[in-house]
Formats: C-alpha cells, structure tokens, sequence
C-alpha cells in the first residue's frame, strides 16, 4: 500500500517527517517498506508561469519560442510540446531546478536561441500523464480547476510566480507499508491516518465520508435499473447508483498526481475517481456504462461450469461454478470483486454510469482469484474479508467527485441489496488480563485511550471495560487477547516492555539419547574425514532410473509434488546416494581430485502397499523421529527415514613423498563405515548382497543384528557415468537402526588388569570361497567364551597353499576373568577351534 | 704371588681404561678374566697352595677380580653411551621434507553448527529439543495454527502440495511441531524444533528449502516479558553478549499479540553508521537486524489441544520462529542463500 505523505496529511499530520513516522509505524505493528519520493528531488525552482506569446523557432518547425511571465519578469522559453499556445497557464522549471531524474536545468541555447528555463510535462513532474504535452494548468489565467479538497493546505493561487508545490504536490513522499492481511483498514488512507492518529495522538479530521453529494438527476434510481442477488452468502451486500449527463476527459491534475504517486495509473476520470475512493476508504468499486447494460439490470450469480467472459485485462477466462458473476442480460459482464467485462467498460463515449459498490465473501474471492490466476487492487482488499457497512462510505465519496469533476448528475436514491450486516457483540476487556498477558502494566485509562483513538468504543464496567469494534476492524478484533494486543503495541513495546524470564519451576532441558547419538554419529564422520553436506530433499522423477532402480524397488516410488517450482524439483528423494553424487560431480568440476562427502538427513518414502513393505533396502522397524516414528496423534503422511550416506573418490588419505595414500574403495569406506558404528557402539554385519547402483562384486549389505539397515559398495560403472564420475564407493545406512543397536554410553566395566591375555597368531587354510567372517565365526564358536578377540590380519593365495585355497591369519587374544590361563587350556581351544575349522574343509597351518 | 697378583691387576686396569670400543673390551674380559686367564688359574690354584699361603693369595686375587670386574663394566657403559651417540649423530634425515599427512578431517555444515548453537542454547533455557515431519498434513501446518480453509493467512506462504494426497503438504515452518508436542505432552512444555521447511519461492534472497528452528513456551503466568527476556538472552549467545532484542508488533495467524524480533547490529553496535561515519552496509542504517517472528500463542492454537490440559484461560505462553541460514548468514557474512545448498567443498571447508 503506497499512501502519499501529503494526501496522509489531509487527515493526520503528526507533524514529524516521513522517516521518523515510518521508524514509529514499524515499532507499532506497520511495516514501512521503504519512504520513497515522487517528483522532483525538492520544489525549488518551480513555479507557475503564465505564457504570453509563442512564436515558430527561425530554425526548428517543431520547436517554439514562448515569452513565459514568471513572476519576477518575462523570460523565454523554448518549448518543444505542440500544446503549447498564448494564455496558458503552465508550470515552469526556472534554471537550478532539478527535475525527478536528477537532471539540472541551465540556461541552454536551442537551435540558436536562448531558453532560461523549461515548460513541463505532468510526466516530467512524475504527476501523471498528458499525453497531448505540456501540463496546462489552466487554459486562460482565470479560476483555478482543481481546487484543493477539504483539508488541503494548497492554495491553489494560479498567479505567475506563485511556488508550484502552492498548487501541486510536487516532491512528495510516499510511504511504500506493508499492511497485514488482517489491517484490512489500513488498506486505505484514512484508515492509515486513524493508525497515525492512535500512535501519534495527533489530531485526526472528521472522516471523509460523512458528507454526500446533491442528488440532482431526474426521476430516481429504479427508474434505470435494477439489481438481483441470488448469492447471498457470498454477496453480503450490493449498492448501486446511478450518474447521468457524464463528461469523459482526463481527471484534474491533482487527482493524477495523487493516483501515480499511489502507484496507480490515471486512466479517465470516471475510473480515477472509483480508484480514489477506494485508496481511500478501502472499499474497491466499479463503474458500468450504463447504456451497455439492457434496461440497467444487473444479477449477482453463480458461474456456470465453464462460462466464458473477456476481462478488462483483454483476456477470456473460463470459470468453474464456484466463481461469482455480476450479469446483465446477455450474459456475465463481471468476475465478483475481482475484475469487469469489456461489454461495458466505461468509454470516451459514456454518458451515464451505474456505480457498483459491493461486498463480497472473502474466502470465495480468494479461491477464484486463485483459480483464475488474477489478482487485482479489488480482489486483493476482497480477499481479506471487507465489512458491508464500507459500501456506502465509498459510494458518497465517489458521488461528490463524480460531480464535481466529470459534471454528473446523481439520480436519487441508492439500490441496496442486503444480506443484513454482521452483528457487531461487545467484547469485555479486564484490567488486569492486559498485564496478565503483555507482563508490563497499563492503566484502565490509558487502555481506554489507546482503545478510542483507534476508533473501538469504549465503556467502562465493573473490572474492565466494554468495547464495541468499529466495521473496518470487525473480523480482526473479535476476543479480549486481540483487544490487549491493540493496547500493548499503542502503549508501546520498545520503550515500556520489560525482559523477564519465564518464572516456571522445575524444567530440565536437554537433548534425547538419539538425538545425542545423531550428533556423535554426523561428529564421527566428520573426524574421519568426511565434509558434511546438505543435500535437496527435492529431486526429479528420473533419480531412480539414473541410479538403475528397477520399479518394482520401494526407491522408484516417489512422493511427487503436485505444483513444483521445476521438473528437477518435483519429487522427493528416496535415497540420500543422488544428492551426494549431485555434490560430488560438481566439487570434481570444480577441480577437486580427491571427494569425501557425507549427509546426514531424511528420505521420503510414500505410503501404501509400497511403502509399507520395504523390502529390499530395510527390515529394521524402529521408533522415534529418526524413523519417521513423530508425535502427535495424526501420524507422518509418508515414511521420513534418517539416513546417513556417504561418498568417497580418489584417496581419503592423500598420498605423500612416502608413498601412496589410502584410496577410497571399498575397503576404506567399510573401514569408515565400521568406525563410525564402532563410535555409536554398534557391531555391524558385513555380507555380500547386490545393488542395482553398485559393482555387483564390490557391494555389501549392513546389518545391525538380524537386520539390514544399509548398504555399501563401489558405484556401479553405468552410474558413476551418469554423473561424469571415475569410480566412487558410497554407503548409506538407516540412522535409527543404528541408534536402536547403539551400546555407547551403557559401557559396564570389565576387568582388564587383574589376569594377564594370552595371544596366539593363527594361520588357517580353507576353500576361497569360504568369508573371511564365515572363518571368524566358527574361530569364536571353537575358542568359546575364553576368546575375547579374532582379528583377520593377512591374506595369503599362492603356490604354498594351493590352487583354490587360500590362507588367513588371524591374531586370538584369550582371556578368563577369574584366572590366569595354561598353556593346557589354551591349546584345548585351539583344537577345539580347529576342529570346527575342519567342517569347512579347512586346516591350521604350521 | 702377591706380587704377580699386583702386576696383573695392574696391567689390566690399565688396559680396561684404554679399551678404544666395546670389542676391545670384550677382548680384555676374556684375557684377565676368562677361562683361561692367568688370575682365574690363580684362584683355581689356591686349595693346592700350602695353607699359610692360602689366606692372603685368595683375598687378594678375589679382590683384583671384584675390582676389574667392576672397571670392564664401567668403561663398558662409558663406550655403549659413546657409541650409541655415534651412531645416531650418523643417522640423519631431512627434517625440511614435507610431513606425512594425516586422515584430514572433515568438516560439519555450516547449517549444522548454526542449528547445534541454537539448540544447545535454548537446552541450556530448559527447552527440549522436538522434531516433526517435514511432509506433513494440512491440518498440523494451517488448521491447527489458526489458519482456517481459505483463510488469506495461507496466501502468505506460498506452499507446495502433495499430488494424490490434498491433504499432504510440505511443512511451510516448523509450527507444526508445536502442536504435535503439546499433543503429546500437557504443560508446562518448553520445546524448540528445528528442521527443513519449504516454500514455493526461489532467488538470491528465497531457497524453496531451509531451514527453521521453533521455540514454544506454554505454562501458567508466561508473558510477552517472557518472551523478550528470551529473545535477550538467544540472541546475545548467538550473536555476542552486549546483543539486544527489539520486538515490533506484527501479524501471524497463531500468536496474539504477535511480534517480529530483530537483534541490535553487531557490526555498527546498533547506531547504523560506521565508525567512518558511512551508512552501516549490514542493518542498512537501521541498527538493527530482523531475526525472526514471535508471539503469544493465540487461544485458538491453544484450543485444537485444550483436552490435553492447554486451558487458554489457565495456560498461556509464547512461541518464536527464525530462518537458521538468516542467523548463519549474519554470523559468517555469507552473501547469498543459494551457497548453502552448492555443497562447494572450497566453501564447507572455511568453517570447521
């Protein structure tokens, strides 16, 4: 909402410049975008001038040369407009003057001939258009044609000489608010000046609307036409009037002046006024040509499924039977409160006017304004739900323009078609529920105060006050708390508001077990080296393809976005491996050679028979947020699982003068992978299984216990193409299967120091075939209970062992709480050992 | 004998004191003191010498041995420690060779430390920390939080929606969470929830995705006071300690009054010029800088959960929300909204 700070003024001046005013409106609940400025930079240097010849130029056909009474003398002036002619009254910028774009005017030689100054365009002045040329102001020196309304402090003196901004509002400074939707009121300007009144306590005049124009047309209003509402649900009310013997032209400078500073464009001075009457009041209009209306009769309905109209804007739209219709006749000639019909758009021709000032359901004028993807100056007021008390506030203030400006007559009467207006209920407002609430005291009488400038009354009773809400107020103000917030922002946060904290005894705050492991898990990877990343949630229908998923995978089954910004935005991911990929293929742009990444976040798996059975990426079914498991008692709309993934290329320890560093294959991220879960406490099982994005030889399924909980691998080649990657390894795992299995911070002690270990090296033969695990399990099931520890840690195939065999040796550590251990003992499970390792087909070597 | 005693001892003290290394040494071990040496014949020899003779020759030759025992041992260590130092002072590498590197370590996003100082300080508040889902239903997002079906609040967050499910959206802030809590859990509740939210909206200064952290407030006797001596004490662990809170009263749909919050420039402490005397570039001149919105949680929000306890005649409390990027952007000067989601290594490797 742009408001002119001299049209503000008119009806509050608080007497401080715009700045400041705008610093107290935002410290009081109305944001102020920014103060801006129409017009030149200052009114200096511009004045009336009377032109009293004007000659052909000797040397340019379009140029003429004008002697310009300035007040202080004759001065010439050459002029390029074709309007310009003898007698006019004109407004002059004399040298030194700076015009709105910053440019100086000097005195200049033209083709020749001297200029000491400039006539204007309204244009050049930022006050609006004239097309034909220069501004006239007047077209002889007598009278003045726009004089200043009630309360206007220009003089409106057309004598030479006279200071422009006397006359004009030159300069002026426009305060760009941000209104809230629920200030419907300050959506007009005088609304704005009772909210500068209230926070100001300067004086605010009578309002604007009390007084009406003569009703001098013949007959009365039924006698040219009439209105049927059939919706009255969603048209509350309809008022109309009727103007005959209308002149078209453009509206008076003034008006112009104030609309383009308001941010609207002068169009004629019909549609000027019915746009002045709703920047001030709040409640938009709308003028019909009242000959193209057959018989002047008007019905409110509903669209028919499909109904077609052209608006204003030169476009036909097509509406759908919750859309609201103003109909003549022959067919829709309006959208409700949001935009009229070309059929009877008032012309050059028009001679009378029938002026529709309605109101309309809020909700329903926002739906269609949706639907058709039209927003307006009306419909954006509509939408917020205006009170029907307003129509007749704007009807009065147009009817006196309309006569005053464009020499019409106002037929008698007002057709008003009324649903009954909203009952306005008091509200009760108690004392002491202000400082309850706000935590700072504010007496009755200043509460009562603050209540009245803004225009609420006010009654005192018993431990409070009765408020009644004035119309522009009544569906925001409907509760005491909305009374004290009124109360608290008046009296004024900034200054009087204490900080204080909450008094309530006995809170503990702090994170949960699992969001403390979530920490320690995204801690842990970044100690091994991995930069966090946060990836889109959003990603486009083809990831999953672009990772081979196949369809029958839960993973190629999205939650889809019905109205995305974008295709590459238009789904929600199923797995965290796209976003890293996404990030790893960019940083290599970049010219990074070496990429460790990981994410720590959500993916969104749908609901339904798919989503339901995940298969083939998790079995694990725990509870809490990292499973998508959230309070509340409806639940999630799709499955949101924590995942943590990771991706690494090129080395995760960079090589040196020494030698090579560590590559980032398979081994290192499992050497990662098991040290992150060993942070968390967690035992993780490691067993071939395929995925379709990895190397169908280089990938692994995670366990957690029985359960899978993740994958991990090196990329599939066909995916690591997809992005313009070498070679990758990547694994992600589910967060929440993780945490469920998580020891850490549950550790109980175990004696360590009492009763020596005793370490054996073990070599061990068996088919390759046979895991390394499946060869360290049965280790443990023969060492039995005395076996604390089998560590793998050398690999041997070659000649010494044989053709399809290969040799393992692993490092034993035994142990007994209670004693020292023999070498008997010892040796008895190393035969027990080795004889488990016999079922295998395999044998102790050496 | 005695003299021959003195003769040898005498030599091979002199000896053992000139031995060059350790060989030599070893070598006049065996020569005075081995098997077949002319003191060890003696002191074998001595239950053959006539018994007057015994006496004096076994003491003295005894002696000799103890003494030169004690001497080999001595040089042998002066000659080990010599020849250690020898052998270092020759074993010698280039210090001025690169070192090797270590594991290098990672780094946590920018997004993640912000979050973790929000949380951490309101944990110190008393708050616990809550999380909601980020596809979430109508009713949690709008419904709950005041925003009736075709209430021009919902306009104000331009929202995405969710094909096949009309009542599914992506959660336009953290909000919802709020309500989900006090669902779960009667008053008093102190609670924050952070996380992802999504707008339908993209520039320089809009990211469809971000991320939010929520406060919420709800017990007997909370004021807006409250929420301001909150708003002090967040504000000045995130932004430093001389930081002031300011509330401007404004309008959301579920708190009543409602206020939005700003933090007093810490790059101008609050007077909009630098010390130059130019306009300061980071609150435009204002002196101070908009964090975030709050207020009082209206009665109607309080309503949808008034069976579990919230009595908006008993309870009463604030709520507050904040964009978490806004706050890590002020902290660290970054220029742009859209460098948080580019994951450039270049860029997460500056914070650590």
């Amino acid at each position: 909402m742009r408001v002119p700070y001299s049209w503000l003024r008119e009806y509050c001046d608080p007497g401080i410049d715009p700045e400041q005013l705008a610093e107290r409106l935002a410290m009081t609940g109305t944001e102020v975008e920014r103060v801006g400025y129409v017009g030149p930079p200052s009114p200096e240097g511009f004045v009336i001038g009377r032109v009293m010849s004007a000659e052909p130029h000797p040397d340019a056909d379009r140029l003429r040369v004008c002697q310009v009474d300035t007040g202080d003398g004759e001065r010439t002036v050459v002029c390029g407009a074709p309007n310009v002619a003898a007698g006019q009254t004109v407004a002059v910028a004399l040298p030194g003057a700076t015009m709105p774009g910053g440019q100086r005017i000097g005195e200049a030689k033209l083709r020749g001939v001297r200029s000491a100054g400039m006539i204007c365009s309204a244009a050049e002045l930022g006050l609006g258009e004239s097309p034909e040329g220069i501004l006239v102001l007047a077209e002889d020196g007598s009278g003045a044609p726009y004089p200043p309304m009630a309360g206007e402090k220009r003089t409106g003196s057309l004598e030479p000489g006279t200071p422009l901004d006397e006359v004009l509002p030159l300069s002026g400074a426009v305060l760009e608010l941000e209104v809230t939707p629920n200030r419907v009121d300050c959506f007009g300007v005088y609304g704005v000046a009772r909210e500068v009144h209230a926070i100001s306590g300067a004086p605010l005049a009578q309002e604007p609307w009390l007084e009406d124009a003569p009703a001098e047309g013949d007959g009365e209003v039924g006698d040219y036409a009439s209105v049927t509402v059939g919706v009255p649900e969603l048209c509350p009310r309809f008022t109309a009037r009727v103007f005959t013997g209308v002149k078209i032209g453009p509206s008076p400078t003034w008006l112009q002046a104030r609309l383009a500073a308001a941010g609207q464009r002068p169009i004629n001075n019909v549609v000027d006024i019915t746009n002045y009457a709703m920047l001030l009041t709040a409640q938009p209009l709308h003028a019909f040509d009242l000959d193209k209306v057959p018989d002047g009769v008007l019905t409110v309905r509903a669209a028919a499924e499909g109904e077609k109209m052209t608006t204003l804007d030169e476009v036909e739209r097509t509406f759908d039977a919750e859309t609201v219709l103003v109909c003549d006749r022959n067919g829709p000639s309006g959208v409700a409160g949001i935009m009229g019909g070309q059929v009877s758009e008032v012309s050059a021709e028009t001679t009378s006017v029938l002026l529709e000032v309605a109101n309309w359901n809020g909700t329903n004028i926002l739906r269609t304004s949706r639907l058709l993807s039209l927003r307006s100056e009306a419909s954006s007021r509509f939408e917020k739900q205006l009170h029907p008390e307003l129509c007749m506030r704007a009807q009065r203030i147009a009817s006196r323009l309309l006569v005053e400006l464009c020499g019409a007559k106002l037929v008698p009467g007002t057709i008003d078609v009324a649903a009954g207006a909203p009952s306005a209920p008091t509200i009760a407002l108690r004392e002491a529920r202000v400082e309850g609430l706000l935590g700072m005291p504010i007496s009755r009488a200043d509460q009562k105060d603050y209540l009245e400038r803004l225009g609420f009354g006010v009654a005192e009773s018993g431990a409070g006050l009765e408020v009644s809400v004035p119309p522009d107020r009544h569906h925001d103000v409907t509760r005491e708390v909305d009374l004290i917030e009124e109360v608290g922002r008046v009296h004024g946060l900034d200054e009087n508001l204490p900080s204080t904290l909450p008094a309530v005894a006995g809170r503990v705050g702090g994170l949960t077990g699992e969001q403390r492991l979530r920490r320690r898990a995204e801690d842990a990877m970044r100690d091994l080296g991995f930069d966090e990343i946060v990836g889109w949630s959003f990603t486009d229908p083809g990831e999953p393809t672009r990772l081979r998923i196949p369809l029958d995978d839960p993973r190629a089954t999205q939650v889809v976005i019905d109205n995305p910004l974008s295709e590459d935005q238009s789904a929600m991911r199923t797995t965290v491996l796209g976003s890293l990929l996404d990030a790893t293929k960019r940083n290599l742009a970049h010219g990074a050679s070496s990429v460790a990444l990981y994410e720590s976040a959500r993916v969104y798996l749908p609901q339904g028979p798919m989503g339901r059975n995940v298969k083939s990426f998790l079995t694990f079914r725990p509870i809490g947020p990292l499973a998508g498991d959230f309070v509340g008692e409806r639940g999630a709309c799709c499955f949101e699982r924590h995942r943590v993934g990771a991706v690494a290329v090129g080395s995760l320890v960079p090589g040196s003068w020494r030698g090579d560093g560590v590559a980032g294959d398979f081994f290192a991220l499992k050497g990662v992978l098991e040290a992150l879960a060993g942070q968390l406490g967690v035992t993780l099982g490691i067993e071939a299984a395929e995925q379709p994005f990895l190397h169908p030889g280089r990938s692994a399924a995670v366990r957690v216990g029985e359960d899978v909980a993740g994958w991990i691998g090196e990329l599939h080649p066909l995916v690591a193409r997809a992005w313009d990657i070498e070679a990758a390894a990547a694994f992600e795992v589910e967060l929440a299967a993780l945490v469920a299995a998580a020891r850490a911070g549950e550790e109980i002690y175990e004696d360590v120091t009492t009763f020596p270990a005793v370490h054996r090296d073990l070599a061990v033969v068996v088919p390759e075939e046979v895991p390394a695990a499946e060869l360290r399990r049965l280790v443990l099931v023969g060492g039995g209970e005395l076996l604390q520890g089998a560590e793998v840690f050398d690999l041997y195939e070659g000649d010494q062992v044989g053709e399809g065999r290969k040799s393992l040796a692993l490092r034993l550590e035994f142990r007994a709480p209670d004693r020292t251990l023999t070498d008997e003992e010892v040796a008895a499970r190393r035969a027990a050992i080795e004889a488990e390792l016999e079922k295998i087909g395999g044998a102790l070597r050496g | 004998m005695l003299d021959r005693i003195e003769e040898i001892r005498s030599e091979a003290a002199g000896a053992i004191s000139a031995a060059p290394d350790s060989a030599a040494l070893e070598e006049l071990r065996v020569r005075f003191l081995g098997r077949k040496a002319e003191l060890t014949a003696i002191l074998r020899g001595i239950a053959e010498l006539p018994p007057e003779e015994r006496g004096p020759v076994g003491s003295t030759a005894n002696g000799a041995r103890v003494e030169l025992e004690a001497l080999i041992e001595e040089r042998g260590a002066a000659l080990n420690a010599s020849e250690l130092e020898a052998g270092l002072a020759a074993d010698r590498v280039d210090v001025t060779l690169p070192g090797s590197p270590p594991r290098p370590v990672g780094h946590l996003h920018l997004i993640t430390r912000t979050t973790r100082l929000i949380e951490d300080t309101m944990i110190g508040l008393g708050y616990r920390v809550m999380e909601g889902p980020e596809v979430e239903h109508d009713y949690y997002n709008f419904t709950a939080l005041n925003h009736p079906p075709g209430h021009p609040a919902r306009m104000l967050q331009d929202t995405f929606y969710i094909q096949s499910d009309p009542e599914a959206l992506l959660r336009t802030h953290t909000s919802p969470v709020q309500v989900r809590s006090m669902e779960a859990q009667p008053p008093p509740i102190f609670m924050i929830a952070p996380g992802k939210v999504y707008r339908r909206d993209s520039d320089a200064t809009h990211s469809p995705m971000f991320h939010q952290v929520e406060g919420l407030a709800i017990g007997e006797g909370i004021t807006l006071a409250d929420l301001q001596g909150t708003l002090d004490e967040m504000l000045r662990a995130i932004f430093g300690g001389e930081r002031k809170a300011r509330m401007r009263p404004h309008f959301f749909p579920f708190t009543e009054p409602s206020v939005e919050f700003d933090v007093s420039c810490f790059q101008c402490e609050g007077s909009g010029a630098l010390p130059g005397g130019e306009r300061c570039n980071l609150c435009k001149g204002i002196g101070w800088i908009e964090v975030g919105g709050a207020g009082m949680v209206d009665p109607n929000v309080l309503g949808f959960v008034e069976s579990n306890g919230y009595d908006p005649e008993r309870v009463q409390g604030f709520a507050f929300g904040m964009g978490v990027e806004r706050i890590a952007m002020l902290r660290h000067g970054v220029p742009d909204l859209r460098r948080f989601f580019d994951n450039d290594v270049r860029v997460l490797e500056q914070f650590s």
